[in-house]
């Protein structure tokens, strides 16, 4: 009994650091719809900017607990920084990239703190006053984390206040329920947005200087929490603080009691409980109904064109990339066969995102599923090659038709974290189930036949498989198909009062799009021999994301484009310096401020404004 | 009328709440074809819901609507849609990243039920019929032009157009002319009052503007508070105490 | 104060910051840390001149992925390197060459790096790598292109045995072998009751099977009582001791490493986890892990680890004078194994006096050179390196952990015969 409740508490000390972070991240969220992946960010540097400030001054309760304060204050000036500096100039560039923009910053926020601090873990002084335990019921526990319990309350009444009870607090209310109605009201929502951002942030940074007596800092801690508060967030309805209370607290105790009863599914119990929850209720647990989805596109979107000349053009690009055989080495080869499936790959993610208007947070699931299928075809079944890639657009097709049922029922980000809930599944299975996965040391040997192994042979497949494939994707966009696609995105509504079912197009979407990053991720394992996690992991999905973004999302060309640009660019950089996160995210945050539709989008946009002025 | 004019619609005892406030409630009231039906009352009067309602948009507490028998209550907007009644909206709802002609060729698409095709582009489809309808409506100049940049006006015509495109029986109008300038209202009541005629179609349209109302209607049912008040001819109802009051003392 | 509307910036205004910024910081980082650096060393100019033409080394391993462990590692090859050219490169007669790359944690990246490296860098020799599955799959690459790999620093079974192959040779005493020796103080405790806590991921459980397995084989009175097993990286430390101290176990086998074994210390004293049990841990003496606990370090937990200031062999301290000598700072385990690595690979090199491929495996297979912590051989059976480890226990001195009543255990004690190794390899 006494063992139960003090694991109760551990859980409540858990809930209380996952709740100051995903408060922050859903106040942000609510007030100014941006998806901030650099959430983490914050509460990583403030960790490491808490742990600067105790060692100096930490020796007393006033020095600790002011560190911790002004840690947490330094934050929220950072994050306000980031809205002035970065976010601001993007509220009226397409939703989705605020979020690449976020996540540049994270890239540069991780070596910065690299830089700064040095790569080594560092653990921090303990709470001065703090340092033992109490016995509770017989069993020891931490006195600093019975305060960390009394805080997660705390931090939630004073929101309430400041929401409640102030103007300011009025105002932000106001304008999470409606932006315009805010503006109306003569609040310049550039201040308003500022502000928010530093109070988000802030909490960010309250949330990781308070870690510093309980854990070392470390340089992963920004990607470790920032999945974790999102789930939460979800959970609980996004925009809702008392929902990301609620969901902080059962995630919590789901988590101190989930390793006693099944201690080896520690990986996957958080994201199964946000499937459930997501399944069962459609806003989150306190969450209220959206009227428009927090993704949607923005609203006018240049038509798709077909463009006049594209068919030859693309004929020209393909007989030029079939001749690179000719005059490269073996390296450009393989690295210009990655480009390939990978712009196969975003391309597929592109069905979603640019004609669904589904940004799907898990698109590594069918890219990796693709790619375990034919390793497993291969080393359980002994499949040669060509049935080993017959067998991956299956496999994951047949993965995205079940997980699909479920995602296109939901919109906008709750769509999103189901599809980063199945990802996460699909991964934790690719992880642990050893018989036949072999887990995190993956399948090897998966090499092609002998007549596609030279490096040219196997170009010159992958080049016909995923030339193909675009080219079929190319035309379902242009087709009814297609067209239905965007129907059901511009306008739900009208698509359904015309006799479109929305739903049952995106379910199609998906599973076309899953079994495309199938056959995707199947050349990718018979090019690399070899299969692992990672495929399926988050970083995966979200590289995804970035060529598709980085490229543009209105035009069918830009996730070819953007796959081609990042791999390159990253492959490139990576081979110069260590420090290729830093150029990599200054170099997206810089495309983010200057080409805000993309790449394509902006090089058409250069073209018809030259064509304008020429007629 | 010498021949009596066949019920399309009929509509029975239609309840829907919200939180426990009635917004419609015990609505009854018979379309025919050939009908122009206007259905007015002060703005909160219940006029939207009673149309998401009869589209299936939203599935009410009680009632029934039947269309020539069939009962509509519970079918989702498409398979309504399916049946024969099409619908316009108070907020304009286009498909913004299309193209004008391709917005009428989605339904005429949706129609012959060849949407899930994967291979002949969509803009090469239905293209003929569509820009007949676009004529139809005064549109066709502007066939190649995205939606999204359209003027309001126009917006709603292309939406009459796409409401054509499937040949209703039924079409539900919700503020056709809301945000046009007086002549092109005037126009576009005409257009549908043609339509209505050329077509046999029945057409129920809920309406600000007292001129589009008076000047077209065939009948006229008068809501507030979710029930109605009145129903009759444009004079019988104009002259009706009931909605006198409701108007001069509701909106005045 | 008036605020401009965000598009009307200039995008001049823009761009000339962010610009500036990126140039800043990025000529500022590698200014301020030139270890940073990627491209090989630029040692001061040897003396010696070479006859031949330079044999090239590819190293990979994950250095933006885990710095802490990967940067003394790349400082241990740094100098090898250093003193391998000084004293007249390989064969007698050529410059060893090395062009080190970044594999970002990930092995698809890692395998795209290698193939880099031996196309377009032209390198006769792949070494390095960290994770398990980063050193498999540049090892199945190895094997498929024929290039020698030394793997330095994985360490997964799997790597020499169930998936070894005629290119790859390991030389960190594997899962098995840390296992092994921690088992053989395991033994001789009283304890009978014990509880693992690992990371859930192949190191993990493979270190908690073989530790059973071989404990229970010396001790079949032992029951294992209690298993945690947290992500690794996110250990729920309060709920996992509690969970411990629930099954009341007489000892503790912890696998648990870095962020997660401080968080699992502070939290185990907190809550008295460790008062009159013993807890047995893998790694745990290496520098690494012991030096940012500072003087909250676990004191009495038997461990294997690397007691770099207090092993007085000639040899040894030599390799601690050049290394404190050259980079101002101790050697952690990494950087021993660094070292050796690289001297392993150009000690193969002389040895096959060649620079093509299968000369250099041929030489590594039985290969013995001397290290600082003694000879050290490739077996030819499973071509894993008899490097050993110190076992011995933790304890506080002058506020820092370390080790005492330390000794080395010499890796070829806890092989398996070569022909039982040659059995687990799959066939040529």
């Amino acid at each position: 009994m006494s063992f139960l409740l003090v694991q109760a508490l551990s859980g409540l000390a858990t809930a209380a650091t996952l709740f100051l972070v995903s408060s922050g991240l859903t106040i942000v969220f609510g007030v100014t719809r941006i998806v901030n992946f650099a959430h983490g960010s914050f509460y990583m540097v403030g960790a490491y900017a808490g742990w600067s400030l105790i060692e100096r001054f930490g020796g007393t309760p006033a020095g600790f607990w002011g560190s911790v304060t002004a840690a947490a204050l330094a934050m929220g000036v950072l994050g306000a920084a980031m809205e002035i500096g970065l976010l601001r100039r993007l509220y009226r560039s397409p939703e989705l990239f605020q979020l690449l923009g976020t996540f540049g910053v994270v890239l540069v926020v991780q070596d910065l703190t690299a830089w700064a601090w040095g790569p080594e873990d560092l653990l921090g002084r303990r709470a001065p006053g703090l340092k033992g335990s109490i016995d509770i019921l017989d069993q020891p526990f931490p006195l600093y984390d019975l305060v960390l319990i009394g805080l997660g309350p705390l931090v939630l009444g004073l929101l309430w206040l400041l929401f409640n009870r102030t103007r300011w607090g009025t105002l932000v209310r106001a304008a999470t329920q409606d932006r315009e109605m805010a503006s109306a009201l003569g609040v310049d929502p550039a201040r308003l947005f500022t502000g928010v951002l530093f109070l988000g942030c802030a909490l960010a940074g309250l949330g990781g200087a308070l870690q510093v007596p309980r854990e070392a800092v470390t340089l992963q801690m920004d990607m470790a929490i920032v999945v974790e508060a999102f789930v939460v967030v979800v959970v609980g309805g996004m925009g809702s603080l008392a929902g990301a209370f609620l969901a902080s607290l059962l995630i919590g105790q789901l988590q101190a009691f989930g390793i006693l009863v099944f201690p080896q599914i520690t990986l996957v119990l958080v994201f199964l409980f946000m499937a459930v929850v997501l399944v069962l209720r459609p806003h989150g647990l306190l969450g209220r109904a959206e009227e428009v989805p927090p993704t949607a596109p923005a609203t006018v979107t240049v038509p798709l064109s077909t463009g006049g000349h594209t068919g030859s053009w693309a004929l020209a690009l393909l007989a030029l990339l079939a001749a690179v055989p000719l005059v490269a080495g073996d390296y450009a080869l393989i690295l210009l066969t990655e480009v390939v499936i990978l712009a196969l790959f975003a391309a597929s993610l592109h069905l979603l995102i640019g004609l669904g208007g589904l940004v799907s947070f898990g698109h590594a699931a069918w890219f990796g599923l693709g790619a375990y299928g034919s390793a497993l075809l291969v080393k359980h079944m002994g499949a040669p090659m060509p049935l080993a890639l017959a067998g991956a657009p299956v496999l994951a097709g047949l993965g995205a038709l079940v997980a699909g049922w479920f995602c296109v029922r939901r919109s906008g980000l709750y769509f999103a974290m189901l599809t980063l809930a199945f990802a996460q599944i699909a991964w934790s299975i690719a992880f642990q189930w050893y018989a036949v996965t072999g887990g995190d040391n993956g399948i090897l040997g998966v090499w092609p036949s002998s007549w596609a192994a030279g490096k040219a042979a196997y170009y010159w497949l992958t080049l016909a498989l995923c030339g193909g494939t675009l080219w079929l994707l190319r035309r379902a966009a242009f087709a009814p198909f297609g067209y239905a696609l965007r129907a059901g995105r511009d306008s739900g509504l009208r698509a359904e009062s015309v006799g479109i079912d929305v739903r049952r197009f995106q379910w199609m979407a998906f599973v076309l799009a899953g079994s495309a990053a199938g056959l995707a991720g199947g050349l990718y394992a018979f090019a690399k021999g070899s299969v692992f996690p990672t495929l399926l992991a988050v970083p995966q999905s979200v590289d995804a994301l970035v060529m598709v973004l980085m490229g543009g999302i209105q035009t069918v060309a830009g996730p070819l484009a953007g796959a081609v640009v990042f791999h390159l660019l990253k492959s490139e950089v990576m081979s110069l310096t260590d420090w290729w996160r830093l150029v990599l995210g200054l170099i997206i945050v810089a495309l983010v401020l200057v080409f805000p539709r993309g790449i394509v989008g902006f090089l058409s946009g250069l073209r018809s404004s030259f064509v304008r002025r020429r007629a | 009328m010498s021949k009596l004019p066949m019920s399309k619609l009929v509509v029975r005892d239609l309840q829907r709440s919200f939180g426990g406030v009635q917004a419609v409630g015990g609505v009854s009231f018979t379309l025919r074809s050939g009908d122009l039906l206007a259905l007015i009352g002060p703005n909160g009067a219940g006029k939207s819901t009673c149309f998401n309602l009869l589209n299936g948009q939203l599935r009410p507490d009680s009632g029934s609507v039947r269309l020539d028998g069939t009962e509509l209550v519970g079918l989702p907007p498409r398979r309504i849609w399916a049946l024969g009644v099409g619908r316009t909206f108070q907020i304009t709802a286009t498909f913004a990243s299309m193209t004008v002609a391709e917005n009428v060729q989605m339904v005429l698409l949706s129609r012959a039920r060849r949407l899930f095709g994967l291979w002949r582009p969509a803009a090469l489809q239905f293209r003929e019929p569509a820009l007949a309808l676009l004529e139809r409506v005064g549109m066709a100049a502007q066939a190649d032009r995205p939606c999204g940049v359209l003027a309001y006006g126009d917006v709603k015509r292309v939406e009459l157009a796409m409401a054509l495109a499937s040949e209703p029986t039924v079409l539900l109008m919700d503020e056709p002319t809301a945000g046009m300038a007086p002549a092109e209202r005037l126009a576009l009541m005409e257009l549908t009052a043609e339509l209505v005629r050329e077509r046999g179609l029945a057409v129920l349209f809920t309406e600000h503007d007292m001129d589009a109302v008076f000047g077209h209607a065939t009948r006229v049912l008068v809501l507030d508070r979710g029930r109605l008040i009145a129903e009759g001819s444009p004079d019988q109802v104009r002259a009706d105490p009931r909605v006198q009051s409701v108007y001069l003392g509701g909106e005045a | 104060m008036k605020h401009r509307h965000p598009t009307a910036s200039p995008l001049a205004k823009v761009l000339r910051p962010a610009a500036l910024f990126a140039a800043v910081s990025v000529s500022f980082c590698i200014a301020a840390n030139p270890a940073m650096a990627q491209s090989a060393p630029q040692p001061a100019k040897p003396p010696v001149t070479f006859s031949g033409a330079p044999v090239r080394v590819g190293e990979i391993n994950s250095y933006t992925g885990l710095p802490a462990f990967t940067i003394p590692y790349r400082q241990g090859w740094q100098l090898a390197l250093e003193e391998i050219n000084a004293q007249g490169g390989v064969i007698g007669c050529c410059e060893l060459q090395v062009v080190s790359r970044d594999d970002a944690g990930k092995p698809d990246d890692a395998v795209r790096v290698a193939q880099e490296l031996v196309t377009n860098e032209a390198v006769d020799v792949l070494a390095g790598t960290y994770f398990s599955h980063i050193g498999l799959a540049v090892a199945d690459f190895a094997a498929r292109n024929k290039v020698p790999f030394v793997a330095a620093e994985p360490l997964t079974d799997a790597i020499t045995w169930s998936k070894g192959n005629r290119y790859t040779f390991r030389l960190r005493p594997s899962t098995y072998m840390q296992a092994a020796m921690l088992v053989e103080e395991a033994a001789k405790l009283p304890a009978k009751r014990w509880a693992t806590v690992a990371p859930n991921y192949e190191y993990g459980q493979s270190a908690v099977a073989w530790f059973k397995q071989l404990l229970k084989e010396k001790r079949p009175d032992v029951e294992f009582v209690a298993e945690q097993w947290p992500v690794q990286g996110k250990l729920e430390a309060g709920p996992t001791v509690q969970a411990l101290a629930a099954a009341k176990p007489d000892a503790i086998f912890n696998v648990t490493f870095g962020a997660d074994l401080a968080k699992f210390v502070r939290e185990g004293e907190g809550r008295g986890l460790f008062r009159n049990r013993k807890i047995v841990s893998l790694l745990t003496g290496e520098p690494e892990y012991l030096e940012p606990m500072k003087d909250e370090a676990p004191e009495g937990w038997i461990v294997t680890g690397y007691p770099w200031e207090q092993i007085d062999t000639p040899a040894h301290k030599a390799f601690v004078a050049a290394y404190t000598a050259r980079f101002k700072e101790s050697p952690k385990a990494g950087s021993i194994v660094g070292y050796i690595t690289m001297k392993a690979v150009a000690a193969a090199i002389t040895k096959a006096k060649s620079a093509n491929a299968e000369p250099i495996v041929d030489a590594l297979a039985g290969l013995t050179i001397d290290s600082p912590v003694g000879p050290v051989t490739f077996r030819a059976s499973d071509h894993q390196a008899t490097m050993g480890a110190y076992v011995g226990t933790t304890t506080l001195k002058d506020g820092r952990g370390t080790m005492k009543d330390w000794h080395y255990a010499d890796g070829a004690n806890y092989l398996p015969p070569d022909d039982a190794a040659r059995k687990m390899r799959p066939a040529e």
